[in-house]
């Protein structure tokens, strides 16, 4: 039971803001050290661990053609894409930014889009334009609408990314079932993402529906 | 035969170039030790399997030190260059319109692609490998693609790929981390530990119940963990394997693929995954640094619950 502690660790640890790489690292010491591991087994575990696992950081090799794509422009062509729907309110620019980020995410274009390059200088100032086109808004208002724009992001990014066969926790999940014997495809892994991709954007979009019935609704009590 | 080894060689070729673009960038602030980072990456892409297991322990010391100390900076940009960016990026909207996003389609394309061709020539191709090499090759034809049709100088692309990997910094090798500490977990037996705690929590024998325990545990220590990935590697070898796969044979994809997606639920619900939760919150400039936690928890209770309830239905036909 003392091998919990190295979770103990971990939460204290991000409760307390350290460092995540140090937390992780001291995490593992204390784990093995629990175990009765000497420090240099410790240390050979994790250094072959982290050999072993190197296919997840291989992603990132797609970076040059993407920051290739958007010096030349890519995000600026995005914005206009998305500027040019009509008739949006907060709740519809929502929806179909979050079904845009589902796509692309499930396209493996994971970093197209993002807090830092997307939502806080193109779809946060929209989906305030949209609610401000009815009524003005006051500032509880704003900071509501601006965490519903994060949490669209993030709800897409998550239910869509799976279903791409090359991203880190396909291959995460390919990689320790491996270990335990079982041989699978990463493809048989992500085609099982899609029902939940489906529910998820169900469930968000209902949501972002009740989100404009709510601004609608305030406006009107003004 | 083409094996994970080159697409290694390639990430290691990128990371190096980083450093040396680290190196070469004078109005960066401790660009010796940011060098020196992205260096050491490039070290285990390159020669990984010949620095021996405390060699490769040793190599992770110094990546969790140089971060961990704020050694890890981003490369400078001359002031006046923003702008003259930004004015460069709209000229190119303009000048290259859709087009763009069909060149930003290759690398998927390839990698879907590739998975199913490479298949064919075993003997040409690792086939155990194929979806990386295939994405690999993608970035390759895209790059390619790039060059003849929009003409940047030969370091440009990295240049750029670098402006990217800098904005990323340590947060590149937290995953990989988070795998390696899974390992340990595991040959510590924290897995058995949980999975002892959860027996005395789980009804003896019942399906449902251990479904239910194995969604709920996903997200719970997804919550504690930050990661998805931490938690993944814990709950399988104490729940999804010894009870849900071998006890009741339950289809082992879609209790791994259904299962962590139950944890990226709970990613959706904790401060921990301040990449995606906190990070926001801040660049928003919002009053309550978990409001975007606040927003997430009604769209990741309900499907939690679906999730739980769809691999109770598809994995145990």
């Amino acid at each position: 039971m003392w091998v919990l502690l190295g979770i103990g660790v971990i939460l204290l640890g991000f409760a307390f803001r350290f460092h995540p790489l140090l937390v992780v690292a001291a995490s593992a010491l204390v784990t093995g050290l629990a175990a009765g591991l000497d420090l240099t087994a410790i240390l050979a575990a994790f250094g072959r661990a982290f050999n072993d696992t190197r296919y997840v950081s291989v992603v990132w090799i797609v970076l040059p053609v993407i920051g290739l794509l958007e010096h030349h422009g890519l995000q600026e062509r995005a914005r206009s894409l998305i500027g040019a729907m009509k008739g949006a309110t907060t709740g519809r620019l929502l929806i179909a930014y979050l079904l845009l980020r589902q796509i692309t995410a499930a396209l493996g274009l994971t970093s197209v889009a993002g807090h830092a390059q997307t939502v806080r200088p193109l779809v946060a100032p929209m989906a305030e334009a949209a609610a401000e086109a009815e009524r003005p808004i006051d500032d509880a208002t704003r900071q509501r609408i601006r965490a519903m724009t994060a949490a669209s992001d993030n709800v897409g990014l998550f239910f869509g990314e799976d279903i791409f066969i090359a991203i880190g926790s396909i291959l995460l999940m390919k990689g320790l079932l491996e270990q335990n014997g079982i041989r699978l495809d990463p493809f048989d892994l992500s085609v099982w993402a899609i029902p939940t991709a489906f529910a998820a954007f169900a469930i968000h979009a209902f949501r972002l529906w009740r989100f404009d019935r709510s601004l609608r609704a305030r406006g009107v009590r003004r | 035969m083409i094996s994970l080894t080159h697409v290694y060689w390639l990430a290691g070729g990128c990371f190096a170039i980083y450093a040396l673009l680290t190196i070469a960038d004078k109005g960066q602030k401790r660009r010796w030790s940011s060098a020196a980072f992205w260096g050491l990456l490039a070290l285990s892409m390159l020669a990984g399997d010949y620095l021996g297991d405390v060699g490769n322990g040793l190599l992770v010391v110094a990546l969790v030190a140089i971060a961990g100390l704020g050694g890890l900076t981003r490369g400078s940009h001359a002031a006046g260059e923003a702008a003259a960016e930004g004015e460069f990026r709209r000229a190119g909207a303009g000048r290259y319109g859709n087009k763009l996003f069909l060149l930003a389609l290759v690398i998927p394309a390839c990698a879907l692609i590739g998975t199913f061709l490479f298949k064919r020539i075993p003997h040409l191709v690792d086939p155990g490998q194929v979806t990386l090499i295939a994405l690999a090759s993608g970035v390759i034809l895209a790059l390619a693609i790039g060059y003849a049709w929009l003409r940047p100088s030969a370091i440009a692309p990295l240049q750029q790929g670098r402006r990217l990997m800098d904005a990323v910094g340590w947060a590149a090798v937290l995953p990989q981390m988070l795998a390696s500490l899974g390992a340990v977990f595991a040959l510590a037996g924290v897995g058995n530990a949980v999975g002892s705690l959860l027996s005395m929590v789980i009804p003896d024998g019942s399906l449902v119940g251990a479904v239910i325990a194995y969604g709920l545990g996903m997200a719970l220590f997804t919550m504690a963990m930050g990661n998805a990935f931490a938690a993944f590697p814990v709950m399988l070898s104490a729940v999804a394997l010894p009870i849900l796969i071998h006890q009741h044979h339950g289809n082992p994809a879609i209790v791994a693929a259904i299962g962590m997606l139950a944890g990226f639920c709970g990613t959706l619900m904790t401060p921990m995954a301040a990449n995606f939760n906190i990070v926001p919150a801040a660049l928003l400039e919002l009053d309550n640094r978990n409001g975007v936690v606040r927003a997430q928890i009604g769209t990741a209770l309900p499907l939690l619950a679906v999730n739980i309830a769809l691999i109770y239905w598809l994995a145990f036909p």
